[in-house]
């Protein structure tokens, strides 16, 4: 394998942004790592991946077969992109692990070699309560908060640093209703749900990963914490609230780095503050992609245009008009032929479609750009649930397969739970109602405070029938109403 | 399909319906909602102190009762989608002003000029910032001076000119 390339790489930058209309972000201690054995600066509170972007380092690993090179793309832990060797940890999800002082970040060679025994020391604990939750995002806090206030032993796990999902990185109002925190930004919902959940008995546990569903008398669950730590999570109740991850688009050079999940950008640039390029173009107008557009020129960052291969714009109209009267071009029928490029993303080779969705040739044009932003749709993070066996369906109006559940979200395991994009690709309201549904549910099984529990899960369903009443809620409405069948005929 | 789901614009012909009658732009300010979708949403309603502002439900796109809206500007920030402006057609002999939201750097300040821009970001002449208010929850709300046959069309403002 070649050696990274440093030459080209403009290690001394600092992409930090410093100025935002929206976000301010408080940045630690000064940090400093060893990359390859080069100092890179960062602050507490980042990532290393975030740290080496910032620092104009965007190559991090090398695909195995053909040696290309893997640059930032998801940003959470869901892809494989960032994989590196950190203090002799092969496959370390640098996304998701933060930057400490002193820290070792190598290039893995080809699959990488396995630790050295003296560089691993593990820890064990055990955790026996009533209910765990896979993910706190806003359906895992919801229904955690639920369950908790109704007097359930909660545990949360997230692989993430920070708690709060998605939505800590959404500059963005919200829309939906009172109950679901319209008109705050997602970034403020986020602390108000970490509130509410302070005031409970809930305990939670960052930079874990549940890796597997095991044999054991109750759900038992492993867990583990940066690396290092193995944690047995065992518990009658389970609520799986993992969320998603992004979809990619085939292209040829689609694996260049500078092509970024729209989600993944967020995360750089609205959690860590860190610019993710100059020159940007969207994939896909759906509401994911018209909101990281305008973020995007938030953060100081030039929107060249949107392109969407349907004939209508798929997200909000409100959304879109925001980017348009920003100059920002949204070509329907239009899609990517190619990304060009070597080591990263140089520039795109649009094209228009004809009505059989096929290229119209003479129609392609070369646009300058430096990153591009997929926002194609997201697949449910549904691993966890069908490894430990619940029944599956192939359900395309929720963004594919989903593990099959009744309207309290309950899969075909007892006690088995799904909440929020991971039930069926939705958005962050609905994924709050769909948690404290479960949450109150589970609380209700267990015997606590039946009124109270009760009068929570009516109030829920109330509000998510109000939430997916729309034009735009219809599809997701017949993707779930198809899930509650199975799972009935299951029974 | 209509064709602002293609292109992302609305066309005042699309808004007609909906907006204040002539007699009412010439009183004086007034809320102007561009909000035709139904989409599950309602923070405007809370917004307005007045009542003006109504929904049948969460999912219909809202009302204005334009004899109870006195063009306070309160729900230019709160609107979720940035698609709420206010105009005052009676502000100068020649000159409307418009209230819009804004969340990006710079902040414009009293008196520069800026490119006034249309609903598809095109510059369509000259606006001047009245002033700029940084309501509490950083969506700041810029007043502007346009020319009075430019009150329904400048939406945006580009470039800072002087």
């Amino acid at each position: 394998m070649p050696a990274f390339d440093f030459k080209n790489s403009k290690e001394k930058a600092d992409l930090r942004i410093w100025e935002h209309p929206v976000l301010h972000f408080e940045r630690g201690e000064t940090v400093h790592m060893y990359m390859n054995e080069k100092e890179i600066k960062g602050y507490e509170g980042e990532t290393i991946v975030a740290a080496l972007y910032a620092s104009g380092i965007k190559i991090y690993s090398r695909s195995i077969k053909y040696d290309r090179p893997r640059g930032f793309f998801c940003g959470i832990g869901k892809c494989s992109s960032c994989l590196m060797r950190v203090n002799g940890i092969p496959h370390t999800r640098t996304c998701v692990t933060l930057m400490e002082n002193g820290m070792k970040v190598e290039y893995e060679k080809s699959r990488g070699e396995p630790p050295a025994e003296s560089e691993v020391e593990a820890e064990r604990d055990k955790v026996d309560t009533d209910l765990v939750v896979v993910g706190g995002g806003p359906a895992g806090l919801s229904a955690a908060t639920a369950a908790a206030k109704l007097g359930v032993d909660v545990f949360i796990v997230d692989e993430n640093p920070k708690a709060g999902g998605q939505l800590i990185k959404q500059t963005h109002k919200f829309f939906g209703s009172k109950s679901t925190y319209a008109g705050i930004r997602g970034i403020e919902i986020a602390k108000i749900l970490l509130k509410d959940l302070r005031k409970t008995s809930a305990k939670w546990m960052l930079n874990a990963s549940a890796i597997g569903h095991y044999e054991g008398k109750k759900h038992l669950l492993v867990a583990v914490q940066n690396n290092r730590k193995l944690i047995e999570l065992s518990a009658e109740k389970v609520i799986v609230a993992s969320g998603t991850r992004e979809n990619m688009l085939l292209f040829p050079n689609n694996d260049l780095p500078g092509i970024c999940g729209a989600g993944g950008v967020q995360t750089l640039m609205n959690v860590y503050g860190v610019k993710p390029g100059n020159d940007a173009l969207i994939v896909g107008a759906g509401n994911v992609g018209l909101i990281v557009g305008y973020q995007l020129i938030q953060a100081g960052v030039n929107v060249k245009m949107v392109v969407e291969a349907m004939p209508r714009i798929g997200g909000y109209l409100v959304h879109a008009s925001k980017l348009r009267r920003l100059g920002v071009p949204i070509l329907t029928r239009h899609t990517i032929k190619q990304a060009n490029g070597k080591d990263h993303v140089e520039g795109v080779t649009i094209v228009e479609l004809d009505e059989k969705w096929q290229s119209i040739e003479g129609t392609e044009e070369y646009v300058n750009a430096d990153l591009i932003c997929l926002a194609v749709g997201l697949t449910p993070s549904s691993e966890l649930l069908f490894q430990a066996g619940c029944k599956q369906a192939y359900i395309p109006e929720l963004g594919g397969r989903v593990a099959v559940h009744n309207e309290n979200l309950e899969t075909t395991l007892n006690g088995l739970y799904v909440a929020g994009d991971a039930s069926g690709i939705e958005e962050a309201n609905t994924a709050m109602m769909e948690g404290r549904i479960a949450g109150a549910n589970i609380a209700m099984e267990y015997g606590k405070n039946r009124a109270e529990a009760e009068k929570i899960r009516r109030k829920s369903f109330k509000d998510l029938e109000a939430l997916r009443a729309g034009p735009f809620g219809e599809r997701v409405l017949r993707g779930k109403k198809r899930v509650w069948e199975l799972w009935r005929e299951g029974e | 399909m209509s064709r602002c789901e293609a292109t992302g614009v609305l066309t005042l012909e699309q808004l007609k319906s909906k907006l204040p009658s002539k007699e009412r732009f010439e009183k004086g300010p007034v809320a102007v909602i561009e909000c035709i979708q139904k989409i599950p949403c309602d923070p405007c309603i809370g917004a307005c102190k007045l009542g003006a502002i109504r929904k049948e439900s969460l999912v219909v796109p809202p009302e204005v009762d334009y004899e109870r809206c006195t063009g306070c500007g309160e729900c230019v920030s709160v609107c979720p989608g940035l698609a709420i402006f206010m105009v005052n057609l009676n502000y100068k002999k020649d000159e409307a002003m418009i209230m819009i939201p804004y969340e990006l750097l710079p902040k414009p300040k009293k008196g520069e000029i800026y490119e006034a821009l249309d609903r598809e970001g095109k510059s369509v002449g000259e606006t001047r910032i009245i002033t700029t208010k940084l309501k509490k929850d950083r969506t700041a709300v810029v007043i502007l001076a346009v020319k009075k046959p430019l009150a329904m069309i400048v939406r945006n403002i580009g470039r800072r000119l002087k």
